[in-house]
């Protein structure tokens, strides 16, 4: 333990680091996925292309991407927006898809229902759909906030410093403590972060615990419930 | 685009191809560990995945094992291991973490793909008066294979991916030359290495992908429903319950 005690500073200026780096590819990667995917779900024929090549990009081993992506577009390897930009990649290929599952799993009753009362499909999406496949969205965000800590961390081999930096630096050291508390920091930074997924869902869907609970009470009374 | 050149020209020349780095050498070791620590994870994971599914029974388990692994930076479980096993056991340290890695996708495809099968066919199958070991042989094996094989791509890549950053300890594999060039600044070999690697896994995936299409059994095919199909890219799913009730195949990338 001394040797977490003796360097809590370093480990807490880490997770911040780390930190930033996951919730910039994160945020990042929603935003880039939520165009996308509304695209692959309208239009049948670019939803196939669309996934496979997410997919086929998420295939690649972070290593190998982390070192193609520069030598494609001709930056530096070594630099943090490097890291961040693979990061990115990978949280776009699991949310288009949560994406489009989510928009597959709205009503179409109820996305008539918002056309006949006249809104356009700008609004139609902004105001009925994207909230309806929110919660679909979220459990994809979820996946992909806690599998981008994680990842993170081989941003290290590259050079550039997060809480990957306890491993190498503990395995040239020899300190088992050093590698042991890289380890439980992203874990805990990763539940950290699930968790205060699960309460911005709670905040912002607060209809989902209603319908959830109305769904039960009409399956109880026997007539069709809808669960979300 | 002299940068990708140079990574050929790295590549075709004969000092690549001889000596205890050769790259076939690095393949062969690459395949050995991922092979390896795949089947081990898989005669631990599968049987015990069949079993909670046929059963019911473990379900949170298996879930909680295969959310949890999530958070695991693959990179520092094998510097732990490492360092915990000393540093003269480096192959045992990692394969060890790669079994670990394996083992979650392993587990949730094989349970999985019998929990989504139709409790009506296996019911039926019962019915018919097929004794329990014949539903699970006969029905809820041959249903559940495209998840169980979407579970064992998952592993594979993954294992893939760990073993390429398991060249920072000196296991050899193919990325050897990216971890070796990086601090030398020899680009022309990083590149190199990192095409090699993304190769690798994409043949695998496509390997994998066609032997998920192949599993589908003839009926459920004919049906038209290909609705075991683990990962249906490009396909158009039915609406509904599309990702939210089994989301645990989805595949984990980790390093």
């Amino acid at each position: 333990m001394t040797w977490i005690l003796d360097n809590l500073g370093l480990i807490l200026n880490l997770t911040v680091v780390h930190l930033r780096q996951s919730v910039i590819a994160l945020v990042l990667g929603i935003v880039v996925a939520v165009p996308l995917g509304r695209f692959a779900w309208r239009y049948r024929l670019v939803r196939g292309p669309v996934i496979l090549l997410t997919g086929l990009l998420y295939t690649i081993p972070s290593l190998a991407l982390l070192i193609l992506l520069p030598a494609l577009f001709g930056y530096s390897a070594t630099s943090e927006s490097n890291l961040v930009a693979a990061l990115t990649i990978y949280a776009v290929a699991i949310l288009v898809r949560s994406v489009a599952d989510g928009l597959d799993a709205v009503d179409a009753d109820v996305r008539r229902a918002a056309t006949a009362m006249g809104y356009a499909p700008a609004r139609r999406f902004w105001t009925v759909e994207l909230p309806l496949a929110a919660p679909v969205i979220l459990a994809g965000v979820r996946v992909a906030a806690v599998s981008t800590i994680a990842l993170a961390t081989v941003g290290t081999l590259i050079g550039v410093t997060n809480l990957g930096y306890l491993f190498t630096n503990g395995l040239d050291r020899r300190l088992i403590e050093e590698v042991f508390a890289g380890v439980v920091a992203v874990v805990l930074l990763a539940i950290l972060v699930d968790v205060l997924l699960v309460l911005l869902g709670r905040l912002l869907m607060p209809w989902q615990r209603a319908t959830n609970g109305r769904a039960k009470r009409s399956r109880a009374t026997g007539t069709a419930g809808v669960s979300a | 685009m002299n940068l990708f050149s140079d990574a050929v020209r790295w590549l075709t020349d004969p000092e690549q191809w001889t000596g205890s780095y050769a790259l076939p050498t690095l393949l062969g070791q690459h395949l050995l560990y991922t092979v390896l620590s795949v089947l081990i994870a898989a005669v631990i994971a599968v049987p015990a995945g069949w079993l909670i599914g046929h059963t019911g029974r473990g379900r949170e388990v298996a879930v909680a094992i295969s959310g949890a692994a999530r958070a695991i930076p693959s990179f520092g479980l094998l510097i732990l291991l490492v360092l915990l096993f000393g540093v003269l056991q480096v192959p045992a340290a990692a394969l060890v973490t790669f079994v670990l890695l394996g083992i979650p996708s392993l587990l949730a495809g094989a349970y999985t793909g019998i929990e989504a099968i139709d409790r009506r066919v296996v019911d039926a199958a019962r019915a018919m008066g097929m004794t329990p070991w014949q539903v699970f042989w006969k029905v809820e094996f041959r249903l559940g294979l495209p998840l169980l094989i979407g579970g064992l791509r998952a592993a594979t890549l993954q294992v893939i991916a760990t073993v390429t950053i398991a060249a920072y300890v000196n296991l050899g594999g193919l990325g050897w030359p990216i971890i070796q060039g990086i601090p030398l600044r020899r680009f022309d070999q990083v590149l190199a290495g990192a095409v090699l690697v993304a190769g690798l896994a994409l043949i695998v995936d496509l390997l994998f992908a066609l032997a998920q299409r192949a599993a589908v059994p003839a009926g459920v095919r004919a049906a038209g429903g290909g609705r075991q199909d683990a990962e249906p890219r490009g396909r158009r799913r039915p609406a509904s319950r599309a990702r939210l009730n089994t989301p645990v195949v989805s595949r984990q990338h980790s390093e």
